[in-house]
């Protein structure tokens, strides 16, 4: 099968794989609503939902049906298209992550050598990177073309917020990179997978300046400061309703995951499951094995995110600001600086 | 046509229909939005070279970094349309000839650059920009200019935080 240079199988295999691993993630995304509320009712001390469905677990389904259903509000002195345009961007850039994910080994089928990740680039890493600075716009241009001050003071603010974390999270990842030597992040992966330990024996106070940086820029508490009910009442989403405000709401639990699936996959050996030889099985049953250790390792994450949302009240702004520029990244430099003299050292 | 051709194709229309949309649009957040697809253009185009760092960093500090202070400013400034100023014919007159003179003479300029004549761009394959070929070059034959050209941004973020704090 090659017509116009193309191998087309690579092109359908590829299309399937983006196709399950979106709509998977949209699918956990979905439950992972549904986990947030049952995490805050267990540390609250209360059942949480528990209606539709048994334990309650229709409740995404008929929250989705909600969002759907309710009334789509377009303000008349909104910028129409920008309006539109602002959760459709989110959405996608919070999606865009997960080509680079590696979600296991490879498998074989009908003969042929299948990678479980879509694209293996060069430089993976700063491709997440640059997805990332794509989705501060979604917010900025949602919040702008709302046409009110509360949405454009709140998108303001989540846009500084993810510039300034955006560099500690740079900087702490340099540090890790200068070990791994790869920005591949299946290079890194396979290098803990061989290798004898975790990345994060290595990197133990990047990983944490890691953590927080990306917990910023998840918007999650206690950096939620774009979403401060008492001082912008709503947000950067006041003006938005029905399934253009789930989108907003989606793609907060989108990028959860996908940082969670990152953390994972750069500091927790990815879909290497410890103490155990994955040569002695099947290489597609390895394949699967490994699937699942990173899906076990994303909602580990997923719920340390819930654990610290439901227990740590918010910053103020100007703390937020603080801890970015003046603990964070000189932190970033001093961890660069010891990880540099070790590898001179030959540590 | 090869299919890296098509691409280029596709790409370079998209690169001039975006760059078109910035100049005449009158919303300034729309321009804004229109240059940022113009980044995205030309960063396909150094997909086609298979520059993956080049096409990286384009987006992380253009499209990413640069672009969204320019959002900044321009949504805290709050621009009208009607409240731009109207230029007048004769200036606008003026710029056209001045732009046009420019291009001419880039064109000319490259069309008849010796180094250049009769070579072939490395297409789709070529490790020249990628990121293990560029941070040799970086760090051994261009050590000195690249070390002084860091040197140059400290003093420019010095100089900025100064400014600010006046």
């Amino acid at each position: 099968m090659t017509i116009l240079a193309f191998d087309w199988g690579l092109v359908i295999e590829k299309l399937i794989l983006i196709a399950v691993v979106v709509f998977g993630s949209l699918g956990i995304a979905l439950y992972t609503t549904f986990g947030e509320r049952k995490v805050a009712a267990i540390l609250q001390d209360r059942p949480g939902p528990n209606r539709a469905g048994p334990f309650g677990l229709l409740q995404p389904l008929a929250d989705g049906i909600k969002l759907i259903m309710k009334e789509e509000i377009i303000p008349t002195a909104a910028n129409k298209w920008l309006f539109i345009l602002g959760p459709g961007l989110a959405m996608t850039a919070s999606l865009m992550t997960c080509a680079v994910i590696p979600w296991g080994s490879d498998i074989e089928l009908f003969g042929r050598k299948i990678a479980l990740q879509i694209a293996d680039i060069n430089i993976g890493i700063l491709y997440v990177f640059a997805v990332v600075s794509m989705g501060v716009y979604g917010i900025m241009i949602g919040g702008w073309a709302s046409n009110n001050k509360f949405s454009l003071m709140s998108s303001l603010r989540a846009a500084s917020q993810a510039i300034s974390y955006e560099l500690a999270m740079g900087l702490a990842l340099i540090a890790l990179l200068m070990t791994t030597e790869s920005l591949s992040l299946k290079t890194i992966v396979e290098q803990q997978v061989q290798g004898s330990w975790w990345n994060i024996v290595y990197q133990p106070l990047g990983f944490l300046l890691f953590f927080i940086a990306a917990l910023a820029e998840c918007n999650r508490t206690p950096f939620d400061l774009p979403e401060a009910e008492n001082e912008l009442n709503f947000g950067y989403h006041q003006e938005y309703s029905s399934m253009k405000l789930g989108f907003y709401l989606f793609a907060e639990y989108i990028n959860m995951i996908m940082s969670s699936a990152i953390m994972a996959s750069m500091y927790f050996g990815g879909y290497d499951l410890p103490f155990f030889d994955e040569s002695t099985v099947a290489p597609n049953i390895a394949a699967m094995i490994g699937v699942g250790t990173l899906l076990i390792k994303i909602v580990l994450f997923i719920f340390l995110f819930m654990w610290i949302r439901w227990t740590i009240p918010r910053f103020r702004y100007d703390q937020l600001m603080n801890l970015g520029w003046k603990t964070m990244i000189p932190l970033a430099l001093f961890n660069l600086l010891i990880t540099g003299a070790l590898i001179l050292a030959n540590l | 046509m090869s299919t890296v051709d098509i691409l280029f194709y596709l790409l370079s229309a998209f690169a001039i229909v975006s760059a078109t949309m910035v100049l005449i649009s009158k919303n300034p957040i729309h321009s804004v939005l229109w240059l940022i697809l113009v980044f995205f253009a030309i960063s396909g185009h150094y997909i086609l070279l298979n520059a993956q760092f080049g096409t990286i960093v384009n987006i992380i500090v253009y499209a990413g970094a640069i672009m969204v202070l320019f959002l900044f400013v321009i949504m805290l400034m709050n621009i009208k349309k009607d409240a731009e100023p109207q230029k007048q014919l004769l200036v606008k007159l003026t710029g056209v000839v001045a732009g046009g003179s420019l291009l001419t003479l880039l064109i000319a300029v490259v069309k008849q650059t010796t180094q250049i004549e009769n070579k072939q761009v490395l297409l789709k394959e070529g490790t020249i920009g990628l990121i293990l070929t560029l941070g040799q070059a970086l760090f051994t034959d261009y050590v000195i200019p690249f070390e002084i050209s860091s040197v140059l941004f400290l003093s420019a973020m010095v100089g900025a935080v100064i400014i600010g704090k006046k």
